[in-house]
Parts: structure tokens; sequence; C-alpha cells
């Protein structure tokens, strides 16, 4: 992996939320991806400490079909997202078991009728070559507040 | 000019036998009578004693729109404080749980307070002298919650001194509380993570009904209970474990059929309380967990054990702001913030010497169910929002709650109804309107 391609995917992925090419999007997950929101400030487990959200590919593809179900409710009128990355900061390439570990600050807004919610943090990526591609192994979101009660977030940060 | 303060008939009119006015949820000067009168008159869940082990241990906390403090002092007894300096009103501790040492300090002034919430100290004492001080309240330190309960480690806490004892309040719906504390091999359970925190837009009263109310799952969470359903349907063939998941399992009852929820019963309980599944639930059919059938039968015998554990009550709704789920360990707080805004913090109890995977579904729970992250949450929200935006519709100004009423019905009873029934939306809001005129004076005659 060439760091120039590893920070092209990192914004290619958060391209593909923001046209909301869902599908798309999920092509760029391994099969045993996990997608984690931690609640705890360097959070170190996602399945016995607190988590917002830990889903497999199973979870997320439930997901992106319910995000056009007819009868979702919650997507009327449907949700738009919208991304500002900072650099992604590269913290380890292995070339030989061809992985590497990125951390990228963001600020996100989901936006859904007339209401708009803004989001900071760091998602972190896991990725791994697969078939000469990259893939997302781990997506790890760290907001600022975690601990906020926050209302519905219905999209991908 | 107020409508319903001081006046009990017109606060009694928004409940009839069959429908509410709809200004139970959308009427600020109602919510400021709720924050009066309703929360200080019933025992209202504070927090639990595994949140304050030690000496000097402390959680924050609220009853209504007032600020409580719960403190374990230094011979381990618990107390319940008014959060406030009795100096000048600051709130003596902020953070939602700590440990403050061997006393309170306010940090204004300095004013330390022993944690049992006795005055300490005052800086410059002398300036007190001569000035009658001993007869001011503030010289008796933090002003105590005198009515307090801690239930196999529940705290509740009646701020109003006149009222129903704890156990002329809960009387028989405890045994879900008890239920939950059986579940545990050594029967404690212990609260070690913060609460999912999820920000609703709408009438507290809102969530405590829908927590009731079976006509709802299938319908509002088709949409993510039935696509979880469809899409494993489809990608199960390409699964290499052939157990259903349990993120399935979970969502998968949820679309049961009307039939269900009729059958599985509600039970009803004096002042309000009650739950749904009595004779069997959405929790009924979760994979065993390995080695706990045996540590249970150890601890209860065999029939003991079953008993607890095949008693898989859905939700148990505590009147007037908590919902209890035994068969997955989780207690949700319906805190209200005002009129349109509440909060809900849902929390996870560890079940002392279980396997510790009960501990892990029990958190996973949390986060597909109670989480802003959480599709069946949003689909709830989505229709919370929606009744507080139609009710300011005076096209009709009632809520309709007639489901299997029946002209003789009697309130403040004990009794197992059919599943579908709204009849547990009926004890609630007979106990609101009782609670909310208990200590209410009638200075005027009935509005309008």
């Amino acid at each position: 992996m060439k760091q120039e391609e590893i920070i092209g995917f990192i914004y290619e992925e958060a391209f593909l939320l923001d046209t909301m090419q869902w599908e798309k999007w999920l092509e760029l997950y391994n099969q045993d991806a996990r997608y984690w929101m931690p609640m705890e400030w360097n959070q170190t487990d996602p399945l016995m400490q607190q988590s917002l959200m830990y889903e497999d590919m199973l979870l997320l593809t439930i997901r992106v079909e319910r995000l056009s179900g007819e009868r979702t409710f919650s997507q009327k009128p449907k949700s738009r997202c919208h991304h500002v990355l900072q650099a992604p900061k590269i913290l380890e390439i292995n070339e030989e078991n061809e992985t590497c570990k990125t951390r990228t600050a963001f600020v996100y807004t989901e936006t859904r009728g007339d209401i708009l919610e803004r989001f900071s943090g760091w998602a972190s990526h896991d990725l791994i070559l697969v078939n000469n591609n990259i893939k997302i192994d781990l997506k790890r979101i760290d907001l600022i507040n975690f601990d906020s009660p926050f209302s519905n977030i219905q999209l991908f940060m | 000019m107020d409508k319903y303060a001081n006046n009990k008939k017109a606060v009694q009119g928004l409940v009839l036998d069959k429908s509410v006015h709809r200004d139970v949820y959308v009427n600020e000067e109602v919510f400021r009578l709720e924050m009066e009168h309703l929360f200080p008159n019933v025992w209202v869940f504070i927090g639990h004693a595994s949140q304050i082990k030690k000496p000097g241990d402390f959680i924050t906390s609220k009853i209504g729109n007032q600020p409580i403090l719960v403190s374990r002092h230094r011979d381990n007894t618990i107390h319940v404080l008014y959060n406030r300096c009795p100096h000048k009103g600051v709130k003596i501790a902020s953070e939602p749980c700590g440990n403050t040492g061997k006393f309170f300090r306010c940090p204004y002034h300095a004013w330390s307070f022993k944690t049992d919430g006795s005055l300490l100290a005052i800086p410059l004492k002398k300036g007190y002298d001569e000035t009658g001080f001993a007869d001011a309240p503030a010289s008796k330190g933090l002003s105590r919650v005198e009515n307090f309960k801690i239930y196999k480690d529940f705290i509740f806490a009646r701020l109003s001194k006149k009222g129903p004892s704890f156990e002329d309040y809960f009387g028989d719906s405890l045994s879900t509380i008890d239920n939950m504390v059986d579940r545990s091999p050594e029967g404690a359970l212990e609260i070690i993570s913060s609460p999912i925190r999820y920000m609703h837009t709408c009438n507290w009263k809102m969530l405590v009904e829908n927590q009731t109310d079976t006509c709802h799952p299938m319908i509002a969470h088709e949409s993510s209970a039935g696509t979880a359903v469809k899409v494993w349907e489809r990608e199960k063939n390409n699964s290499i474990s052939k157990e259903t998941p349990i993120a399935v399992q979970f969502y998968a009852p949820f679309m049961s059929p009307y039939e269900f929820y009729e059958s599985t019963g509600i039970r009803i309980w004096p002042n309000g309380h009650g739950h749904t599944g009595v004779t069997g639930s959405i929790h009924q059919d979760y994979t065993d967990v390995d080695g706990y059938m045996t540590q249970m039968t150890e601890k209860h015998g065999e029939q003991k054990a079953k008993e607890i554990i095949n008693d898989v009550r859905h939700n148990t709704v505590y009147f007037p702001n908590i919902m209890v789920k035994g068969a997955v360990q989780i207690l949700r707080n319906f805190i209200p913030i005002s009129v349109d805004r509440t909060l809900v913090e849902s929390w996870c109890f560890r079940l002392v010497g279980a396997p510790e995977k009960f501990f892990e579904r029990s958190l996973m729970y949390n986060r597909f169910i109670n989480a802003p992250t959480s599709i069946v949450g949003h689909d709830d929200l989505e229709m919370y929002e929606r009744a507080q935006e139609g009710l300011k519709s005076d096209g009709n100004k009632w809520v309709n709650l007639q489901r299997l009423y029946n002209e003789d019905e009697q309130h403040d009873v004990t009794e197992i109804i059919n599943g579908t029934s709204e009849k547990q939306m009926r004890n609630q809001f007979n106990a609101w309107s009782k609670y909310m005129t208990l200590n209410m004076s009638s200075k005027l005659e009935a509005a309008e």
C-alpha cells in the first residue's frame, strides 16, 4: 500500500457516504470488518465496555437496506451527510501483512428536514489489502463528546 | 393566567376513563406542575448502591427537575441530599459520579460538609458570631431527603413529607426487580458502565406509555426488525455459522404477530405500575449460556432456578419514569427536561457471579435498541416527534386510550389482562391524576 493510495482511499470513502452511494460504500469493507463507535475515552474493548455501535457486515447491510425501505418513516424526509476530513495520518504500514492503520480528524454534519447536527472526532481505519484492493477491516469513530446525549444519528461518520 | 395551578378539578379533568387531554403532553404549565407535585409525591429511582461502594463515593441524580446528591458516608451509610450549597445554592457535585474523599467542599466559598451532609467548616467563621447563625437553615448543612429506601441496592426517594410508603407504593411490582437480582447466582447486581444517553424531543410520558404498547412493534419497527429478518433470511446461506446471530435473535421477535402479544398478557399493579410479557415474551428464545443453569441450580435448586430463568417479563414500568427489563438486565430512566424534551438514560447491570456473556449481551441489547445510533430507537423517536407535533392540532384535543376498555373497569387493582390492552396506559394516567393532585390545594373552581 502506498501512502497516496491510502489517503485517496479514505477520501473516497467519505465521498461515497456524502453522495449516498451506500452499497458501494459497503463494498469498501472486508468480509469480517467491524464498524465501531466507542462510548468511552480511549476505550479498549468494544464488547465488554459500552459502545454506541459495533457492527459486522450483516448489521451494516441491514442499516443500508433500511435506509431505502418503503416503511422507514424516520427517513421521510431522508437524511443527508457531509464529511470534512483533515489529511489522514498514517500511523503504521506493515508491508509484510499488507496492512496499515490511519487516523483522520473529521467534522461530520448530518441533516434531516429542518434539523442539522454537527459532530467532531477522529476516524481510525485498519486497512488490509485483499486481492490487491484496499479494504477496511475496522473503522472506529471516536467523538469528542461521546458521553453527550445525542438525538438520532442515522447515517455513517 | 394559570389554568391548572391550585386547580385540582382542572388537572383531574385532563384524564378521562378512555382518553387523556393533549395538555398532559404539550402544556408547559402542566409540565411545571408535574415537577412541583407529581415527582415529589412519588418514589423516584435515583441510583444503585453499587455505584457508591466506598466511603466518599457519590452520584448525582434528579427528582423531577431538582438536583440530588447520593453519598456513601465513612460509616458506610448512604445519604440522600439536595445537591445545593446551603450558602448561595451552588451545586456541590457536578459530575455524574466520583469520590469526594472525607468531605464535600463547595467550589465557590469553600464551605465544607461531611459525607452525611452535615456542615463541617466555614472559612472566616467568626463573621457569623452573634448573627444568630445557629437558627439559619444554612447552619444545618446540605438539606436532607428524609424519605428514601434502598431496596436490594436500588435507591428510591420521595421528596414530599406526606405520601405513600415505599412498600404501599410499589407492592408486588417489586417482583420484577427481585427476578433481575435473582438472576445473579450471588443475588447481586452491579453497575460498572455509564448509561447510554439519548435525547428525545418529546414529552417523557410518551416514552413511558410506549413500554407497554404491544400494538406498535410489528408496525413501527417493520423498517428495522423487519429488514433484519429479511436480510438474515437471504444471507444465512452465505454465513459460516448456522446459528442465528444474537442480533437477529434480538430484532426478529419484534415482528411477532398480534396474537403473540395478546396471549402473553399484561399484568397491572396499583399506582401505575405494570408489565408486558406475563406468560412469555420477546426475550424467551435467546440461546442459553453455558454453565449458567448449573450455577443457578446449585444456588436455588432446580425448580426455583427454572422459575427465575423462565420468568422473562418484557417491560416493567415503575411509575412514573423507569422501565426495568430483567431478562436482559436493563433499566431505562426517562428523565423529564421540559414539556417536549426527555433525556433517556439506559443502564446495564452485571449479574455478579454469572458468566460474563450476560453482561456482553446486556451491553449489546442496549446499543441495538436504546442508543441514538439504534435503528429501533430511530423508529420510535420518529413516532414520538410526530405525536409531539401532531398534538398541536386543535382538530381533536384528546388522545384515545380505550383499547379493550370495559365499563366496570377498576383502578388500583392487580390483574392479568389481554396483552394488547391499553389498560396499563390508563393505569398510569390514573396514578398520574392521583399523585398530581395529592397535595394540591384547590383555591379555584374548575377553569372556564
